[in-house]
Parts: C-alpha cells; structure tokens; sequence
C-alpha cells in the first residue's frame, strides 16, 4: 500500500523549495522503491515551517519542516515516512501549538485537501453549502448570510447580506458576481492560500452568491502576480464545470453559472472595486464615482455582487452549518472568524484564523513570537499599506473592526506587519505617501496631486530647521485631512493614516536631523 | 472655453417628470428626479465651485471642489455625482467645506502656471474663477516641486513631466503645462463625439492628455470636432483665433451654413470680428455639438479670394469689368427683358440655392414667378433629395422626414442606408453614436464599409454591403421577408393605410422573384444577412430609418424612397418617437429650399402650380398673373439652352459647373447662354462662365431663416455687415425693382410674415415665434402651434398611408468589358460638397484634394499602387485621380469625392438620372480605371481654362 506525502504546491512554500523538495522525495522513493504517493496540497499558513511536509500514518499527519532537498535522503533514514523521529518532526500537524490553538472555519480544508480534486473536496464537506443554497430561495440566503454577521473581509467590512439584498432586488436582464482577487495590501496572503490551497471553496461561494441573486456570470479578478493561484483557479473551473457545478444548469438546478478568471495589469489601484469593473471592462483602472453602487449599477453597468475572495470563502460554511454557527464566534459586530495573516520582521510568519476579538499583542507576541531580527518589536502596521502605524501602548486593542476604527487603525484585509526597533517611522510615512502617488490613478485631485506634494513636504520637513519642520508638519496635516475628506476612494483617503500614525506616535522620527531620508 | 454667456448647470438635465423637494443652504426647491445637488443648487441660484463638472458630460467626480455636507451622511460627498432626495438638507457653504476646497485649490495651483495675465483664458478660466471663489491666498508648497509647468527643473535639468505646446492642429493650440487632467477633453470626445480619440495616459500625478497614444493632435484620431476645445475649463485647449484675438465682448446666436443638421451656434464677436464659434448648449438639433466645419472652417467668409465689387462682362473671354451696384442691376434687367423680347418669355430662369436662407430662396422663385413670368425656377435639391420630396409626398403625404433627431434617442433599431452620417452630418452622426453605444442595433445598407460599421463601442449587427445601383432590390427583398414571415405590423397597416393599396404591394413584394435568395446575385447581398436585418428592422422594437444620397441620387431614386416608405408602414415604424423616415439632407436649407418653392412645378408648401385655388392665391398676393405650367428643371434649362431657346440665368448660390454631372454637357450649356448672373461669395466654376457677378454675402452678414433635415426652422443672424454692401435677399429685390416687379421688404422678417400667410404649414410661424421658442419644425399652424417634432401621429398627412408598388428597373448604366468598374461618389468630414468654402479653410489639412478609393484586389489586377496617378474613364469623359487602397470598398467598385474642381468628378458622371425627378444619378457610374502619368485631357483644359479666367479677374477693371 501506498505512502501518502503532502509537499505544498502553495506559492510561499514553492518559493522556499518545495518542488525540488518534492522531488527529492519521489527520486529518494523511487530509488529506495518505496511506493509513495505526494499530494501538493496547499499550505497550512505556518510559513516559518514551509516548505511543511506531511505523511499520512496511523496517527494522523506527521509534520517535518522547514524541509529542503538536502534533508530528504536523511528524513527517509529516519523512517520519516512512517512518522520516524528527526531533526525537523514536529509531530501530528493538527497539534502544533500554532495551529492547534486557531479557530480554523474558513481554512479547515486548506492545506488539508488536494486542490486539484474535486472528490478531495467533495470528501471535505464541500458543495454542502451549494447543496443548502438550492433549497433554499435567494431570500432565505441573503437572510442566513445576514444573520450570520458576515462582513467584507476586503477590507470595507459592509455587511455582505445587505450588498446581496440589494443586488437580489436590482431588476436587470442581467447580472455578475465578481471575486476580487487582486489581493495587493502588503503582507497579505489569505486569498493567495484560498485560491491555491482550496480553490472549489471559492467557486463554491461565488456559486452560491450568482443563484442567490441571479447573476449567472461570474469573474475572478485576480492580481498578475499570482500565476499559481491563476493556474489552480482554472484548473478548479474546469473540473466543476465538467462536474456540473457550473455551467448552464448548475446540478440540475436549471439555473446557471459560468465562472472565468480575469487577470489584473499590475495596479494596485484596480484592488478597489470600481476600478476592478473598470479593468474587467477592458478599460484604464480608474475609480469610479459611487452612487451608484455596484450592487446597483456594477460591471457592464448590471447588477453585480463584488466580494473578496475570503468572504465568498465563508459563505459555504454559513449554509451548511447555518448562520447561528458562524454567529457565535467573534465579538461585538464583528462576528465569525477573521484569517490574520502575520508577516514582515516576526518570528513565526503565517496564517491566523481566530474569532474576532485576540488582541493584537496575543498574535504577535503569541503567534509572531516576537521579531524575526530578535529586537524588540517598536510598531506594527495593520490592514496593508493604508492601516495606521499602532504602537505597542495600544497592542492590548482587540482585533475587531470597530475596537481598531476607534484607536484610528482599520482591519482592512486582516494583514499585520511587524517592525522592529531599528526602523525609522518618518521614512515610513513618506512610503506611504510615495506608495500613494505610484499607485494613484490620478482621478481626483487630493490623491493625484497630494501623494507627491506629501512625499516632497515630509523631505522638505526633514532637512529644514526646527521652524521649518514646524511650518511643515501644519502643512502635512492640512494636507493629510485635505486628503482625507476629499479624495475619492480609499487610497487617497487612508494614505494619510499611517502618515499621521507616525507623526503621533513616532514624532521624534520626525526630528529629521537636516537629513533626508530616503 | 464654454461659451462666454452659458450658465453651466454642471450636470445634464433629468428628464425625470417626478419631482423631489430637497432643502440646500435653508431654500426649499423642487427638482426632478435624479438631478444632482449640483445641479439642483444652481437652479436655485446657489453656485457650488467646481471644475471637472459640466452639464454636456456626465458626472465624474474628480476635482473635488463641489463637495458639500449632507444631514444624516458621512464625509463630504460630491454634489455632482450625488443624486437629490427627498428630504435632503444641504450645506453647500460650511468652515470645513471651505477648508477642504482652498486645500484642493492649494494643490492645483501648485502645479499651474501663474502667467493668468498673459493667458488666453484669461477673463473665462474656471480654475482661476475658483481659486477666487475659495480665496486661496498662498500656495504654501510652493513651486520648486514635481510639476508640468516648467521646461527646466530647479537644477538645471529638463522637466520629464514638461511637455510643450502642441500646435499641429490649424485651429486649436494643446498646452500640456495648463492642464488640471479633469478628463472633460477626454470625456466629451467619449461621450459626445464618440471618436476616443483622447485618452489619460500615465497615472497618479504623471496623469496626462494625450490623443491617441502620444500623437500630435494632427496626427491622432482626433476629428476636430472641437468638444474637447469647449469642455476645457482652462486654457489647455484654445481656439487659436482666441488665443490670436482675445476673448469676445458680445455673442449672437445664429445657425451653421454647412449640412443639413443645422447647428445652432453662438458667434462669439469682437464688434464685427468673429472671434470664435461657439456651439449652442440649447440649441434643439445639436445640444452644445458642433464638427470641425461648423466650429472652425470660417475662414472662407473673410477669404481674399471673396468678391465684394459687382461685376459685368460682355463675353467670357473679356476681362471683367467692376461697376456700381446701379449698373449691375440695370444692365441684368436689361439683359434679361432683351433675352424675353428677342428669344420669347422663357428664355430665363433663376437657380435658387440650398445654402440661401428660406427669405432668399422664397424671393427668387418670386422673381421667376412674379417678375420674368416664368415657372423657370429650380435648386440644387434637384441634384440631391428632389426623389425624397417625391417619394414622401406619394406615400406619407408630405416631401419631409418624419422625426426630430431627437427622437432617436427611443430608437431601438437604427437602420442607415445610403448615408455615411459620421462624415456627412457628424453631429447628428455623433448622436446616433451615443444612442448606439447605449444598445440599439444597427443596420447599415451601403456599398461601403463607412466608419459605423466599425467604430469604438459600435459595431453594425448587419452590414449589407449591396452593390451599388440596386437599392430597390434590396429594399424590395426586405419587404419580401417582412411579408412573407409575417412579421406585418397587421393592426397598424389596417388602421392607418390604404387597404387596396397595401394588397396590391404585399402581393408584388411576396413574388418570388423578390426572396433575397433570388436576389442575392443581383444585390450581392447573401440572403441570409437580408433575412436577418429584416427581421431585425421589424421585430427589434422602435425601428428607424436614416437615408441620404445614397438612396436618392439613382435612376430609381423615387423608387428607394418610396420602397423605404413602405417598409416604414409595413412594420409600423411611423408617426411616434423613435421611428420614421429620415432623410438625411446634404446642405443647411435644402429642406428649407425646397418648401419654399424652389421646384418649377411647386408653389411654397409643395402645391402644385396647376391648382387654382393656390395659384389665385399667390396671384392675389403677388398682384400679377401666374402660369399654371410648370417651368424648365435644371437639366431641361441646360437642354433648351443647347437648342438655342433658353438665353438667361440667375444663379444665387450654387456652383452647378462643378457641382453637377456630365460637367462638359453643363459647360457646354453654359456657353451657349447670352446672360448668365452668378451671385456668390466667390468666382467659382459657374461664375467663370458667367456674364455677371453679383456679390453673395455669407451667412454671418444677413438675416433670415434656414431649414434643417428635421423640418427645423431656426434663425440665422447677422452678425457682421455684408462685405459686399448687400444681402442676398436685397439684391433680389433691387433686380426684381429693375424688372419693373415691385418688391419693397425692409427686413427678412416681412419675408417671412409673408411665406407664413401664404402656406398653410407655415401659418405660424413668425421670427418674434422662432425667438420665442428657439427654433421651430414646421407644420407650425392653428393646429400645431409650438411646431411639429414628430409627424404622422394618429394619421398620415394624405390620411391613409399609401403603399406604393416597387419594382426593380436595373439601371441603364451597366458594366462592360470596356467599363467593368462602377464609380460612385461621397463625400468627406473635412469638406463641403463643391468645396467653395471649406478649400478655403486650414480644412485642407485633413484633406487636400479627392483621391480614387478603388479595392486592393482591383488595384492589384491594374498594377495600381498607393499613390498611383489613375486615370478613370466613362462613356461621359475621363478624369484623372491618385489612387488609395482600401478594403472599405468592394471589389469592383470605386470611389470618389468631389470637393474640388479639378478632380472632375463630375466629368465622368453621365446623364442618367431619377425617372420621376431627373436626380442625377451620381452614384452610379460605370468606368474604367487604368494608371497614367498625366492629366487628363479635360484636366488641361480645365486648368487652362481657370488660369485665363483668374487672368481675366486680375485684369478686371476698377471703377473710378
């Protein structure tokens, strides 16, 4: 009988060799003749042990990680195929204290399954939310997607039932549900591992959400950047389609949905939802005004649903369990699961997935364990490049929407990223004003023109004397709320948050020295 | 730069009847649904600031100037994309508010030139008036940072967002360093012309206007229509007459002397210089459009080459001879009692023209009727639409088009045939690319690929690419597949239209002969495509039809326009909006010169000169006898000029040397005339076989009314003194006076009182009413008052609409072995049909001279290469072109325009014409193409012949 190996086929763990790490062990098998069998199933998100692998044995899956090519021959010598002691075991996987101690809902499959397998999945507890759905009508959908509290993990955090109740009453001869895929918050990777590691999930969602309101076409725009996602999408696709899990009569329902996967050019800008119709449109990503809303007047102008792909990833689970279930994690308004995703200068890079309401510290210090570098750990940038700089006096802050809205931070996407001591905050706050004037489409004038005036204001205020600095830092913060009240989307409008979390919390950064920092 | 007198509204007008009550800054207002705050505000006299906002583009949303607070909203959300609501309060003007708009100013004009002084927009610049309204005082980043300003940066080096002036375009200048990238440019060219040609290329604070990618102007996409120049609220885009002029002191509304769209204009003026044209936001057949001609090509009106002396000579090969305006007249009078005395009564006749006003024309075939006692009248319209006021009379009842342009906006199947509207009528050709680009289906039924078969965002779902000449055909097996599928609109044609006669047509058009698969050989349309587009025209909804020369200029052109008739009634495509029969009409008044009774056999209103009734009214108002006979046609004048009967000719305003076919027959005439008068702007063709020359003056220099393609009667206002002493209309009147016919108007507007007593569909209609309203479309009488948008409503003008039978006559002009290619003509965006006034503008730029369009494949098999001089050849004469290849054509069939004399196009056109209207038939001609190296022969004659008369001009005497 065979040996069943797990080798990650996940990107992050692809970058730190897990293909040559994978085929090592088949030659390593083979050469031994040893009948093994690898699934490159995605990862579990504990990145600081990819490339992870597994072997199936009586006991469960037994982990060895980080491995590489050279440690194969070796992890064969110690019979690790049969759960043999080594250097890099770390026993049964769902028992390491990372992951053990998640409250994995949306990523129970990922890492687990085979995403190429529909019988994987299907074996998983998939499509029982699709099963669900097709008793269900799209009013009783729309209310268990609303009673279980789910919110856009995107980043905006609108109550998803509310977008598909008024999509679902939009008359139309026609409407979408659009997947944005275009995951380019830095250090975010949720998306990334859904795609990659359980890619029918998301189909699964999307389905449901296109019969809920009666979209009956469907696009994932994905960012450029992620071909393995590209490739494991499709791949999904074409299976459930083959399967009649998509297509003109979606499992006999007489209802359809098709599915396509639309790639981005590469702007972070097209991760905002207007901007993403305009770029499936065949046009210049640009941001579109709103109202109307897309629920309302979306892609082509229809009716669309736009969801990120976490979001749509939950909803399966919601159906088959029922809203009650997903309801009873989380804290306050935020409620269900949120997939935090730990990265930057942190000891245990990776994937989260807890209740809303762990505080910031519990994850970087419990999780993260602390700074990759060993030094302390002097900020920490939460929901992407957007997200305030928070200070470790506010760590104690519980992550749940409102709980960050209040000390100034937003969730966002769920990424975290942690800085060390050794980093200069005013540097910080001009990357966000540089980011701002790369990535600005250039529509409304704040972000257009204020990006670069803020990146030239910040240098002029570092290199100038103390009056200067003085006259400098009233005009930074006229421009930022300038910025704030009156830019047209979230990028103009967010970009002075981590500028003005620096400047609060980090001002002696700011003292500039007559240097300028680059 | 909008117009110097507009209020801009900032967003356009809600057509929504509903109305919602809001409260902005404490007054209480009622708007329709779905107006903007900004909107909303303005109309209540409060001004919200703002800079990417007008009403002629949607909302965008992108300068961030008009924000305002919202009770119960988050943030400050822009009032021109927010919709009102009821119960809305709104603060337009709060301490944040006015924080906001001077931190957005601040950052404007930190990337801005501050040279307002010097600047064309200087005086009209929103940026400038907004930096006012938010009272910005300082720009605390100064201007050493990154910007588009300066050539130079602060170290020497060169400014890679520097991008300097682009002067390409003859009639506006592009200056990169003033642009504020609010997309009006780029938007109105999406949104109202419908051409993309301007794109924002780059993004973030590199955000640029580039026209198609990093072209000059000149060289880009861009069609001048000039939408950009007017959306700019700076002066990125500017006119270059402005920038040469400065900005006008007053503004008067009149009406474009080009197509038959009829745009309504504000002449921009400085005393009596135009400084620029403006077009009118309210005008009724354009909304604020206008083409490069309209807009731009004034030139010719203060051309040097305008003759502003009258002029006599005894023959052709004499020199000219300048005289007093006494002196013209007495010697036309006397030359033209001579002609009638010596060689009989009609001897003489007058041309009226399509590009006169309506007073103008009315009074020269008063002059014929009244004053030579003739019925010798006739207009251009012969040579163009005459089958259209034919075909429509004989089935709807009335020689009109059915719809306003407007109505297109309810049209669901747009179906064009033998018109190419984005060239020939380019505003109305860019509102039938916005109501297309919206979802309507199109059908385009033409020889050629023309632009909108294939054009951004619209693509024809049929293109019947037929050969030309067989309209009837293809129109005839169109009717057939409506019959015979029963796609019949059966309640329609039983309530609304003879029942005999519509028997009669469905058994002719169900005869197998008619099946597109019996004629797919002689259409060259498979039948499949046939079949679809019909069904599409009878089952796609409201179903328009837009037609031009294409239908008309044939040996069947009464035929096609009756066939369209019918497919119109069949399908009960007729009498509301979104439907109908529309001719689309070659020059500004040909609509307007023909109800004015231009025709020999018509009095004003299309009544014939054999009835009684309305020639004693005429008689009676006129004080003298009328003939009931009708008068000569302009090829029966040419005719009896060759036979030596006709003598004299009055011509006001049309070229027919050049502009009409067989040009050598014409010629020919001409010289075997003793008087011919020639009254126009310039010594054209005509004029250089002419005895004659009375001084035209342009549309800016007289009064009076024209008459658009939609019935639209709108006014045409002097602005500037007649360069040459008279209007047209008066030197009519001084030559009737000669005549011993007493004509004693003292302003156009009598003229018209006139015309309105005497014509019953015209009965209301007055200047003080067109003022009133703004334009008017005739019927305007006791039963319409405010005019007639759509007609046929309820019943058809004759009362039951009268199916006419069809059938196909090939056309006599057949290809042979020795002419195995068949011609047919066009025209060109830039130019206007002889030329006269576009060639005298920077127009040839875009164009200069008329080239052969022949199939590569054809090309191919004569050895014919891009560029190639070609010689082409018919049974009338030959011409010599340079060829272009081009996949637009179908093999065998060739194209040309005829913008300029020396082309000859009209050399090769023969003889043939419409059977019931004598139209030419220009669009079919069967010739020869064969590469040469010289001239033809007419070609050096002709130019011979022009070089002796401009000598002759240059000899002419002066007055003392």
């Amino acid at each position: 009988m065979s040996i069943t190996v797990y080798v990650p086929r996940d990107a992050g763990a692809l970058s730190l060799g897990a293909k040559a790490v994978a085929e090592s062990i088949a030659n390593e098998a083979k050469r031994r003749d040893i009948d093994v069998r690898i699934v490159r199933n995605g990862s579990r998100g504990l990145y600081w042990l990819e490339p992870l692998v597994e072997v199936e044995t009586a006991q469960g899956r037994i982990a060895y990680g980080p491995v590489q090519s050279e440690d194969v021959p070796g992890l064969f010598e110690a019979d690790f195929l049969h759960g043999g002691g080594h250097a890099l075991a770390w026993g049964p996987t769902e028992s390491i204290p990372y992951l053990k101690n998640q409250q994995r809902l949306t990523f129970a499959r990922v890492g687990v399954v085979d995403p190429r397998s529909l019988d994987d999945y299907l074996a998983h507890g998939g499509y029982r939310g699709l099963e669900a759905c097709l008793r269900m009508s799209g009013t009783e959908i729309v209310q268990a997607v609303t009673e279980s509290g789910l919110r856009g993990r995107g980043g905006a955090a609108f109550p998803t039932g509310v977008k598909w109740k008024t999509c679902l009453d939009a008359q139309a001869d026609r409407k979408y549900v659009v997947c944005n895929a275009d995951e380019g918050d830095s250090g975010t990777f949720a998306d990334r591992m859904i795609m990659e590691g359980d890619p029918f999930m998301l189909i699964e969602g999307m389905t449901i959400a296109g019969l809920t309101v009666g979209a009956t076409h469907g696009y994932v725009y994905l960012r450029v950047e992620y071909p393995h996602a590209q490739r494991a999408m499709e791949a999904a696709i074409a299976v459930a389609k083959a399967q009649g899990y998509l297509g003109d009569d979606v499992r006999g329902s007489g209802k359809a949905f098709h599915l396509e996967v639309r790639m981005g050019g590469g702007a972070y800008i097209c991760g905002e939802e207007t901007s993403m119709l305009e770029s499936i449109e065949g046009k210049r990503g640009q941001v579109r005004v709103k109202p109307p809303l897309p629920a309302i007047s979306g892609l082509f102008g229809k009716p669309t649903v736009i969801n990120n792909v976490v979001t749509f990833a939950c909803v399966p689970l919601i159906l088959d369990k029922g809203a009650a279930y997903y309801r009873d994690y989380g804290t306050g308004k935020s409620r269900g699961t949120l997939p935090l995703q730990l990265a930057g200068n942190v000891k245990r890079p990776g994937l989260v997935e807890r209740a809303f309401g762990l505080t910031l510290r519990e994850l970087i210090e419990g999780y993260g364990g602390g700074t990759a570098s060993g030094r302390p750990v002097r900020a920490v940038q939460v929901g992407g490049p957007l997200g305030a700089y928070i200070p470790a006096s506010q760590w104690d802050t519980p992550i749940d929407y409102e709980a960050l809205a209040a000390i100034g931070g937003m969730l966002g996407h769920g990424g975290v990223v942690v800085f060390d001591d050794t980093v200069n905050m005013a540097a910080q706050a001009r990357y966000a004003m540089a980011f701002c004037a790369i990535e600005s489409c250039g529509k409304c004038t704040p972000c257009r023109i204020g990006s670069t005036r803020g990146v030239e204001v910040i240098d002029r205020m570092l290199a100038g004397d103390r009056a200067e600095r003085e006259r400098h830092e009233t005009l930074l913060r006229d421009l930022c709320e300038t910025m704030v009240a009156g830019s047209l989307c979230a990028l103009g409008g967010m970009t002075p948050f981590p500028v003005l979390s620096a400047l609060d919390h980090f001002h002696d950064d700011f003292l500039g020295h007559g240097k300028t920092v680059v | 730069m909008l117009s110097i007198v507009e209020i801009d509204y900032g967003t356009p007008k809600s057509r929504s009847e509903t109305m919602v009550a809001l409260e902005i800054d404490g007054q209480r207002i009622e708007v329709p649904e779905g107006t903007s705050v900004m909107r909303a505000a303005a109309q209540a006299g409060i001004s919200i600031p703002k800079l990417c906002a007008t009403e002629m583009l949607e909302a965008f949303g992108s300068c961030r100037l008009c924000l305002v607070e919202i009770e119960g909203r988050k943030g400050y959300p822009a009032s021109c994309t927010t919709p009102v609501s009821a119960g809305m309060k709104i603060a337009t003007q709060t301490p944040k508010l006015a924080q906001i708009r001077r931190g957005v100013m601040e950052l404007y004009i930190s990337d801005h030139p501050l040279d307002c002084l010097t600047c064309p927009a200087n005086g009209h610049c929103e940026l400038q008036d907004m930096a006012g309204v938010v009272g910005l005082r300082e720009v605390r980043y100064g201007y050493d940072g990154a910007n588009h300003v300066y050539a130079k940066q602060k170290d020497g080096t060169a400014n890679p967002l520097f991008a300097a002036k682009d002067e390409s375009n003859p009639y506006f200048t592009f200056d990169p360093s003033k642009c504020i990238a609010c997309s009006r440019c780029v938007r109105a060219c999406d949104e109202i012309q419908g051409t993309f040609a301007l794109t924002i290329q780059g993004r973030g604070f590199e955000s640029k206007v580039s026209a198609s990618q990093d072209n000059r102007f000149l060289e880009s996409e861009c069609v001048s229509c000039g939408a950009c120049v007017q959306a700019c609220p700076t002066a990125t885009l500017s006119e270059t007459s402005l920038i040469d002029k400065g900005q006008a002191e007053h503004s008067v509304v009149t009406t474009c002397a080009y197509c038959g769209v009829g745009c309504s204009f504000r002449a921009e003026m400085k005393g009596q210089d135009l400084v620029r044209m403006v077009p009118n936001k309210d005008g009724h057949a354009n909304h604020g459009h206008s083409c490069v001609k309209g807009r731009f090509a004034m030139g010719y009106a203060t051309h040097p080459d305008r003759i502003t002396t009258p002029m006599v000579r005894s023959k052709i090969s004499d020199p000219w001879r300048a005289v007093s305006w006494d002196e013209a007249i007495a010697h036309v009078a006397s030359e033209f009692r001579r002609l009638q005395a010596a060689y009989g009564n009609h001897a003489i006749g007058g041309i009226t023209s399509s590009r006169c006003t309506n007073e103008e024309t009315y009074l020269v075939q008063k002059l014929v009727r009244a004053g030579f006692g003739n019925n010798n009248v006739d207009t251009c319209a012969r040579v163009c639409h005459s089958p259209t006021g034919y075909g429509l009379k004989a089935t709807l009842g009335e020689s009109a088009g059915t719809q306003d342009f407007d109505s297109i906006a309810s049209t669901d199947v747009v179906l064009v045939i033998g018109a190419n509207p984005t060239d020939a009528h380019p505003v109305f050709g860019s509102q039938m690319k916005q109501r297309l680009r919206a979802g309507a289906r199109l059908i385009v039924i033409d020889p050629r690929r023309i632009d909108l078969v294939r054009t951004p965002h619209i693509k024809a779902d049929h293109h019947l690419r037929l050969r030309p000449g067989t309209n009837v055909a293809l129109l005839n097996t169109l009717a057939h597949v409506i019959v015979t599928e029963d796609l019949v609109n059966e309640t329609f044609v039983a309530s609304r239209c003879e029942t005999e006669a519509f028997a009669k047509w469905r058994a002719f058009v169900a005869q197998e002969k008619y099946s597109p698969e019996a004629m797919e050989n002689v259409t060259g349309v498979p039948a499949a495509s046939a079949r679809a587009a019909a069904r599409l025209y009878a089952t796609g909804g409201n179903g328009a039809i837009y037609y031009g020369l294409g239908v008309t200029e044939h040996a069947q052109g009464s035929t096609a326009v009756m066939a369209i008739a019918n497919l119109a009634m069949a399908t009960g495509n007729i009498g509301r909006e979104g439907v109908g029969v529309n001719p689309l009409r070659g020059q500004n008044n040909v609509q307007g010169s023909c109800d004015m009774g231009s025709f020999p056999h018509e009095f004003p209103g299309y009544r014939h000169v054999s009835d009684d009734a309305v020639r004693h009214s005429f008689e009676e108002a006129w004080g003298v006898p009328l003939l009931a006979e009708p008068g000569l046609r302009i090829p029966n004048m040419f005719e009896a000029a060759l036979d030596g009967s006709f003598k004299g000719l009055y011509i006001e305003g049309e070229d027919i040397a050049q502009s009409d076919p067989d040009t050598q027959h014409v010629t020919a005439a001409l010289t075997a005339m003793e008087c011919i008068v020639v009254q126009d702007l310039f010594l054209n063709e005509t004029a250089k076989f002419a005895h004659v020359f009375l001084p035209g003056s342009s549309f800016l220099e007289k009064d009076g009314t024209f008459t658009n393609a939609e019935r639209r009667i709108s006014r045409v206002r002097k602005v500037m003194e007649p360069k040459g002493g008279y209007a047209d209309w008066e030197v009519t009147q001084l030559l009737a006076q000669a005549m011993g016919y007493p004509m004693n108007y003292t302003h156009t507007s009598q003229i018209m009182d006139e015309i309105a007593r005497l014509t019953p569909t015209f009965h209301g209609v007055s200047f003080e009413k067109i003022d009133q309203l703004g334009s008017i479309q005739w019927p305007c009488n006791e039963e319409h008052p405010s005019g007639t948008p759509v007609m046929h409503v309820g019943e058809f003008v004759r009362g039951k609409g009268r199916f006419m039978l069809t059938e196909y006559v090939p056309t006599s002009e057949k290809v042979t072995a020795e002419h195995p290619l068949i011609l047919t003509t066009g025209r060109i965006l830039s130019q206007y049909n002889v030329g006269a006034q576009t060639r005298r503008t920077a127009n040839v730029m875009w164009h200069d001279e008329d080239r052969l369009e022949i199939h590569p494949h054809d090309a191919e098999e004569r050895g014919i290469l891009e560029g190639d001089w070609v010689g082409i050849a018919s049974r009338a004469g030959e011409t010599v072109l340079r060829a272009t290849l081009s996949e637009r054509m179908q093999p065998g069939v060739v194209y040309t325009t005829f913008h300029f004399p020396g082309s000859g196009a009209n050399v090769i056109t023969t003889e043939n014409s419409d059977w019931a209207t004598n139209c030419p038939e220009y669009k079919v001609t069967a010739v020869q193409v064969t590469r040469v190296t010289q001239p033809s022969e007419w070609q050096r004659r002709h130019r011979a012949f022009t070089e002796a008369q401009e000598a002759l001009l240059e000899q002419s005497v002066k007055p003392a």
